[in-house]
């Protein structure tokens, strides 16, 4: 046992667990942040994903002594206020979701896609996001989806404006 | 306890689906009905409305008197004029709660968002058998139509007698009765006031026709979407109560194992609450981790059975079947003609085998379930496609009365038909009353993969006979376990033998979407090719020669038309096609493969389904579940199938099982011959 401190959605917490425990735990069962969802508990699906220092990781493999002092951003950090993230906005536009167990893990690894690269091709997408299972076969429209957050993030990123 | 937890509840196909609907025991009289619900209106549902309206003389506004037993949904409009529905039929992605709501709201002429849609509480809304990829859900829409356009007639009929003037000259707009004549009109919530209304709806309750449709038959985005895309949705696997305790269960190191002993003292020193009951071990701790560390640290003895692997499974379906001419005894056989003589004197005759592997269903949520006692009251929110089902189970286990227990169903991570069962609720039950305090229990991936229960496995034996024209006069057909689901030809053939042989399956098996007829149309379809190979046929014409079916060949010649089949293949390209009448609807579907020179791995590139099912409510919503199926098809036809050994599943991981994925992802096209079409009697809705 030891105390972690943790800096989740720009607020800190610190947490009494072994610094072996996944993050992904510590995430929903100490912290009641139950949008990262647990899908197979070994890295292979992606249900679990977070932004760890902007970069898309599975929480359900990571150590969460391992991400102590880094900037953690899950699917309750997204939106600002009422406002959605583009992405968010884009998977409700485009309905690319069913059950939506996948859904948040999907829009945390479509959002760490668009920041490393804004306008991705279709094989880019498909490139990127195949760690990330839908067992629903909603592909076309993730894809679809984030194409949409592509575009319309477009005019802010020529801008300069980051969200 | 009974040790029902694993192997003992023993489902299979959808024609295993509960039959019988239980009665269903609704006491209240509409006074509680009121002190429940405020007043206002309270149209219900009935299961056989016909007979119902004949005992009560069919009268409306009926006062004063209890209401009717066979419920199955009912729709309250309060005086704030707020609409509530309640149905037992629950949500797995199927996304019933938005093309419900829009039926209502396409009625009642009130906006989608004014409706609160209460599903799978089985203390709230009425029995239900289940939500399966049957004929169950689509009798829903239809029903709940009806239960809107009578409340809409009430309201009418309200501001008639309000205005003294004649309802026939009065329409229902924007939530608001509207004289045109006089240009008055008045809000639903200002004529509720103080009403107590019930009725129950009628057989031939008229209907707004599918062709006037302006809510319904529109693509509408999930209702509560916002809610998963930030989070904040909490899945049965989310659910939380003050003071929770976390349960594992200790798993039989192979299935049918029995408990010979089991030292479970360091458990309990580690302070987790143990149950040790028959065949049933299993603690509740303070966290998940403390959880597992109690259960690593008990020790126990099983005895376990040498069982069959599968690579013996497809000879032991074979022999295991009961033979003869109807040998499960149920009607799952159809002769007609004589197959014997036809077979002699046909020009080519054919004899093929297919075999189906089990399937894990992988909902992306495994199974969760949070229980609570409050004295001797069991409350267990569960993610379960039949929680009054799950109820029973529960109510068996425990040997308490069925008010005593009440399971909620919050909207759940999917279920493909893998979730008809309650093996987490009554886990967590038995966890709860030992430790006095709530118990969650979500099971691993791998407890999903071992302990839940799969898509039959089977084999099917083919025998027919052509003539030289193309013309099919025998055809024999022997399915053994994989299920009935769509075992009938739909070609036209004189001479017929079709059999189901239902054998003891060596592992857990129930239904699978709404594909269980799969197996069925994979077999007959693949026949169908390997004859028009033997005849030098194009296997087009050579399935239309055979059907007479106006509407399927339809679908056939549409999905042609946009596939372009009779294009010239190029090296390791194929083409294959496959049709039949699915729960949707009449379907068929063109596919085109690519086989890898080298690896010889085949991938599918582009799939083109037609399909036509009546007036849709949703056609995007169908469109995305077509998609989706044929997504998850691709995963069974290439590549998904479990593999066992000694009672222990062997890739029973998501990275030993593979699923399909982006990358997997074929074209996909969808045609509707018929968007907004013909009668609104024949609407689906999935
Ligand atoms: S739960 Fe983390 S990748 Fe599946
Ligand atoms: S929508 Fe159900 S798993 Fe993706």
């Amino acid at each position: 046992m030891s105390t972690i401190h943790l800096a989740i959605n720009d607020k800190s917490y610190s947490v009494d667990t072994d610094p072996k425990t996944s993050l992904l735990t510590v995430l929903r069962e100490h912290l009641d942040l139950t949008g990262s969802k647990y899908g197979c508990g070994e890295g292979q699906c992606g249900a679990c994903t977070v932004l760890i220092d902007g970069k898309a990781q599975r929480s359900c493999i990571t150590r969460v002594g391992s991400v102590a002092g880094k900037q953690i951003t899950t699917i309750e950090g997204l939106a600002k206020g009422d406002r959605l993230h583009p992405v968010q906005q884009a998977f409700l536009d485009e309905d690319a979701m069913q059950c939506a167990y996948c859904t948040s893990g999907m829009i945390m690894s479509a959002v760490a896609l668009l920041q490393k690269n804004p306008g991705p091709d279709e094989k880019e997408i498909i490139d990127f996001m195949d760690g990330n299972v839908c067992r629903c076969g909603t592909y076309p429209r993730i894809v679809r989806a984030i194409q949409r957050a592509a575009k319309a993030q477009a005019p802010a990123v020529a801008k300069g404006v980051s969200r | 306890m009974r040790a029902k937890t694993n192997a003992g509840i023993f489902l299979e196909p959808e024609r295993y689906e509960l039959r019988a609907a239980a009665p269903y025991r609704f006491d209240l009289d509409r006074r509680d009905f009121f002190k429940f619900l405020g007043a206002g209106v309270v149209v219900v549902s009935v299961l056989k409305p016909a007979i119902v309206a004949q005992e009560s003389g069919g009268g409306r506004q009926r006062r004063g008197e209890s209401l009717p037993q066979q419920i199955d949904a009912w729709l309250h409009i309060g005086e704030n004029g707020k609409v509530t529905v309640y149905t037992g039929k629950v949500e797995v992605g199927q996304n019933i709660r938005t093309s419900l709501s829009q039926a209502v709201a396409e009625e009642l002429h009130i906006p989608i968002n004014r409706i609160e849609m209460v599903m799978g509480d089985t203390q709230l809304t009425p029995f239900d058998m289940g939500t399966f990829g049957s004929r169950t859900t689509p009798t829903m829409n239809p029903q709940l139509r009806k239960a809107a356009a009578a409340t809409r007639e009430i309201l009418i009929g309200l501001a008639a007698s309000q205005w003294k003037t004649d309802q026939q000259q009065l329409v229902a707009s924007d939530g608001r009765i509207v004289d045109p004549k006089s240009n008055r009109s008045i809000e639903y919530a200002a004529l509720l006031k103080g009403q107590q209304i019930t009725q129950s709806i009628s057989a031939d309750q008229p209907l707004i026709p599918a062709t006037e449709w302006k809510v319904a038959g529109q693509p509408a985005l999930k209702v509560d979407g916002r809610d998963f895309v930030t989070g904040k949705h909490r899945y049965p696997s989310d659910q939380k109560l003050q003071n929770m305790l976390y349960g594992k269960v200790l798993r039989q190191p192979s299935f049918n194992a029995t408990l010979v002993s089991a030292d479970t003292k360091t458990a309990e020193q580690m302070g987790a609450t143990v149950v040790l009951d028959g065949n049933f071990v299993g603690v509740a701790a303070p966290s998940t981790q403390a959880a597992e560390a109690a259960i690593a640290a008990i020790h126990a003895e099983w005895k376990s059975e040498p069982q069959i692997s599968n690579k013996e499974l497809f000879d032991f379906l074979r022999k295991d079947a009961p033979q003869g001419k109807d040998p499960s005894g149920d009607g799952d056989h159809y002769e007609t003609g004589s197959v014997d003589q036809a077979m002699s004197s046909a020009d080519h005759r054919l004899q093929q085998s297919y075999t189906v592997s089990y399937i894990a269903h992988v909902p992306l949520e495994p199974r969760a379930a949070l229980a609570n006692w409050d004295g001797d009251q069991l409350t267990v929110w569960t993610g379960t496609q039949r929680p009054f089902g799950v109820r029973g189970q529960l109510v068996e286990a425990f040997h308490i009365p069925e008010e005593k227990v009440r399971v909620l169903m919050p909207d759940t991570g999917s279920g493909y038909g893998g979730k008809h069962t309650g093996e987490t609720a009554i886990e967590a039950a038995r966890l709860a009353r030992a430790a006095k305090r709530p118990v969650k229990v979500v099971w691993t991936r791998e407890e999903e993969f071992s302990w839940a229960y799969f898509r039959p496995a089977g084999v099917i034996d083919v025998m027919s006979g052509v003539r030289s024209d193309g013309t099919i006069t025998a055809w024999e057909f022997h399915n053994y376990n994989s299920g009935s689901a769509g075992i009938r030809t739909y070609y036209d053939v004189p001479n017929q033998h079709i059999v189901f042989h239902e054998v003891h399956s060596p592992l857990r098996q129930g239904s699978y979407r709404a594909l269980a007829a799969t197996a069925n149309h994979f077999a007959r379809e693949s026949h169908m090719d390997e004859l028009a190979h033997v005849l030098k046929m194009d296997s087009l014409e050579f399935r239309l020669k055979n059907l007479k079916n106006e509407r399927l060949r339809a679908v056939f010649e549409a999905a042609a038309k946009q596939f372009g089949w009779g294009k010239s293949k190029s090296p390791g390209q194929g083409f294959g096609m496959g049709g039949g009448y699915e729960k949707l609807g009449n379907i068929a579907t063109f596919a085109e493969v690519n086989v890898d020179s080298k690896s010889g791995d085949v991938r599918v590139m582009r799939v083109v389904s037609a399909f036509e099912c009546g007036a849709i409510v949703n056609p995007d919503n169908l469109r995305n579940q077509i998609e989706g199926s044929n997504v998850q098809g691709l995963g069974g036809a290439l590549f998904e199938a479990i593999e066992f050994e000694n009672g222990k599943i062997l890739n029973g991981r998501l990275s030993q099982y593979r699923v399909p994925r982006f990358s997997d992802l074929p074209a996909l096209e969808t045609v509707m011959p018929d968007d907004r079409p013909c009668a609104g009697d024949r609407e689906r809705d999935l």
